[in-house]
């Protein structure tokens, strides 16, 4: 009989998350400071404590979100989860008209995740909070069994100010404001879409996933602005058609108006996907006074993100709260709500 | 991308528009037969721009339709098995069998992959070889030749945990089965543009000559659905029926011969239901005896399926392309043999909507109800509601 003389222990282990890591001992302690506060490292993040202390939060009224991600793959073209969760709840903040200052980050972590995936994560959270100008100031870790997460699922929280003047949401919506998108849609639903298993097609489309507070200040200090919602889950599509129904407006959108790259427009037409219902992550819908729109758009052209702005239709006035949308050839449609997902169509 | 911006033209497609006006003299009633030309003549409102003389009607072309429940079934009964693998179109995972769709399957517990070509489930095979892989081919003559080369490949390559379960289906012996129906009010096909590009439109020249129907072999643009009814309204209006190809980029008369001779080599033609419609001789394609080892209904040993004469699957009539209730109201066997619009079905907009589906035109992309259901029934609604200020 041959003895294998190898160590007991397998050294893979040491490149992977084990449930000991979420047992709160010293691999716990050692997870914590050398991924995360090693990553995250600012004045008002301490390991030490129980809850983050905050100053400053005061000059207005204070917005508070959270927001879970969970996507397959982890990291897609443009961006990953860690970039997801940070510019989520970013831009959740942003568009309630808030200034997002802290955020908060907790993961659940799936036995045998590679720490180097971990660490990618981690380090894309960082460079994602250093655009947005916010600081990750408390968090938390769980581990659990193989087989009963996805890798990694995050959740965050943030807080904000509003600014006293700033009185953002669908009930300020009126009669004859333009409705803007701030730059080419469906980008990152394709880019996901085209790295998923199954469905993989050769693309160059990256996601658009992005901090949107910038583009608010900007946007802000030019011209006066009604109601702001990003583009997630459901796309432009959803968003105009949630705020029509809560402002009691209707709308009429110009689909030729409607920026959308090439290279999405095609893998949209090629998989029979209507990028109308497809989600962003760094793009938002913006309504302005009409007469303020040339200047909202010269002021968005000026920024890399939003140079693609468009003002796509305008708000037709008070009643049903229905979207119309004007076809490229001069039919009309109403928009719907979509009863799930959009799935790949055969021919 | 070129293709896409030459053929949504606003400006040529009024022009076209108003050709079709100045040509049109009686009132005439054109399908077309492809779900996804439905899609794109609600989605652009097309019919919008017709004149009232012209009623379009929506043929069975959504392969996914008509796909009867008892095959849903099967695909089902196999995702439950530990050792399965099921790979399907996406389209297809929404639509009810008796037992339920593909997303409960997966959610009891079954292995089910969204494809978007039946060689990745190869793919898929190759990579999983303790594994059983099962491809669920449903289609026209469009997704066949993939179907038959993802075959192919694994019997050369001797991919033994590869098998499909087959149920393409064929479009001309539909079209004859319509014209054949006593009720039958279609005066002139639009046919569907990328079935013909493998297939060719040979085979519709014994239609016209034996039902005196002009077919215009078309595409799924706008411009090119104005053009393949201004096409077939020309023939109408001149009383001379024949085969014309509008979507000629693509479509050449005698088709793809290497994938037809493909698709005859991998499969043979048998008798199909169509869910909604009932059984079409010759309108399916089944694995061919040197191919059955690919089958996996044999490999499963699946109990038979409604081509095998059980009694009363897959008949025609109310209800039958319901989610397998015999008292549904759901009339999408008339909606999918175009004898009544998606929202003449009392049921539509109602008791059946996209969450909740008693047919399968409610479900999948391509289907009538869908598309009525997506485009027209907020406007229905919007205008109920009153006018806007």
């Amino acid at each position: 009989m041959r003895i294998e003389l190898n160590c007991p222990v397998n050294p893979g282990d040491k490149d992977r998350i084990v449930l000991a890591h979420g047992g709160g001992g010293r691999l716990t302690r050692r997870l914590i400071e050398q991924i995360f506060a090693a990553e995250w490292q600012n004045p008002h993040l301490d390991t030490n404590a129980d809850s983050a202390i905050l100053e400053g939060l005061s000059g207005g009224r204070l917005a508070f979100t959270t927001d879970s991600y969970v996507v397959n793959p982890l990291f897609f073209p443009g961006g990953d989860i860690g970039c997801l969760a940070v510019n989520g709840t970013v831009n959740d903040l942003a568009m309630v008209g808030a200034k997002p200052q802290y955020l908060t980050a907790s993961f659940i972590i799936e036995e045998g995740f590679l720490l180097s995936d971990l660490r990618r994560v981690v380090a894309s959270m960082r460079e994602a909070c250093r655009k947005a100008g916010v600081y990750i100031v408390a968090g938390d870790t769980k581990v659990v069994d193989r087989g009963s997460g996805d890798g990694v699922f995050i959740t965050t929280a943030g807080v904000g100010i509003i600014p006293p003047e700033r009185h953002f949401g669908p009930a300020a919506i009126r009669p004859g404001d333009a409705v803007i998108v701030s730059g080419d849609i469906a980008r990152h639903g394709m880019a996901v879409l085209s790295v998923r298993e199954g469905l993989g097609f050769e693309s160059a489309i990256e996601s658009d996933c992005a901090p949107l507070n910038g583009l608010v200040e900007e946007v802000c200090r030019t011209a006066t602005v009604h109601c702001l919602r990003d583009l997630t889950r459901g796309g432009l599509a959803t968003a105009l058609i949630e705020l029509a129904g809560a402002a009691g407006m209707s709308m009429l959108i110009e689909e030729a108006r409607i920026p959308v790259a090439k290279a999405v427009h095609s893998a949209c037409e090629l998989l029979g996907i209507d990028p109308l219902y497809v989600a962003n992550e760094g793009r938002c819908v913006l309504f302005v006074p009409e007469e303020e729109a040339a200047a909202a758009l010269t002021a968005l052209h000026r920024l890399e993100i939003g140079r693609e702005a468009a003002v796509i239709g305008r708000v037709t006035g008070a009643g049903a709260g229905v979207v119309e949308l004007e076809s490229i050839i001069g039919g009309t449609r109403v928009l719907d709500l979509l009863s799930g997902e959009q799935l790949p169509r055969i021919c | 991308m070129r293709l896409l911006d030459e053929y949504r033209d606003g400006a040529a497609a009024k022009r076209y528009a108003q050709a079709i006006a100045r040509l049109v003299k009686r009132p005439w009633v054109i399908m077309e037969i492809c779900g996804g030309q439905t899609h794109a003549i609600l989605r652009f409102g097309i019919d919008q721009l017709l004149p009232q003389e012209i009623t379009l009607i929506h043929g069975p072309g959504c392969p996914v339709c008509v796909t009867p429940a008892e095959t849903i079934d099967k695909a089902v009964a196999l995702a439950a098995r530990p050792e399965v693998i099921l790979c399907s179109f996406g389209d297809m995972w929404r639509v009810p069998g008796t037992q339920g769709d593909l997303f409960s399957a997966k959610a009891r517990g079954g292995d089910v992959r969204m494809v978007y070509s039946p060689l990745d489930a190869l793919d898929l095979a190759r990579r999983h070889p303790e594994r059983q892989v099962v491809f669920f081919a449903v289609g026209f003559e469009t997704t066949a030749p993939v179907s038959a080369l993802a075959v192919y490949r694994a019997a050369a390559e001797k991919v033994t945990n590869f098998s499909i379960l087959a149920a393409n289906v064929l479009v001309p012996p539909a079209m004859e089965a319509i014209l054949n129906s006593p009720d039958c009010r279609v005066q002139g096909f639009l046919a569907a543009g990328h079935v013909c590009t493998v297939t060719g439109y040979e085979s519709y020249e014994s239609l016209v000559r034996r039902y005196r129907v002009p077919i215009v072999v078309t595409g799924f643009e706008p411009l090119d659905i104005l053009q393949g009814i201004h096409m077939c309204l020309d023939m109408l209006e001149k009383g001379e029926p024949a085969v014309a190809n509008q979507y000629s980029r693509s479509v050449s008369k005698s088709g793809n011969r290497a994938a037809q001779e493909l698709v005859q080599k991998i499969f043979t033609v048998t008798d199909r239901h169509w869910r909604g419609i009932g059984l079409i001789p010759n309108s399916g394609l089944a694995l061919s005896p040197a191919y059955a080892d690919f089958d996996a209904e044999k490999r499963f040993a699946l109990p038979e399926g409604p081509d095998a004469g059980r009694p009363g699957a897959g008949s025609a009539g109310a209800g039958s392309a319901g989610a397998g209730r015999p008292d549904s109201i759901c009339r999408a066997g008339q909606v999918l043999q175009g004898l009544i619009k998606p929202d003449a079905c009392p049921a539509f907009g109602s008791e059946c909507t996209p969450e909740n589906p008693l047919g399968a035109p409610m479900v999948s992309t391509e289907g009538a109800c869908a598309a009525y259901y997506r485009y027209r029934r907020a406007k229905r609604n919007a205008g109920k509601d009153g006018p806007t200020a």
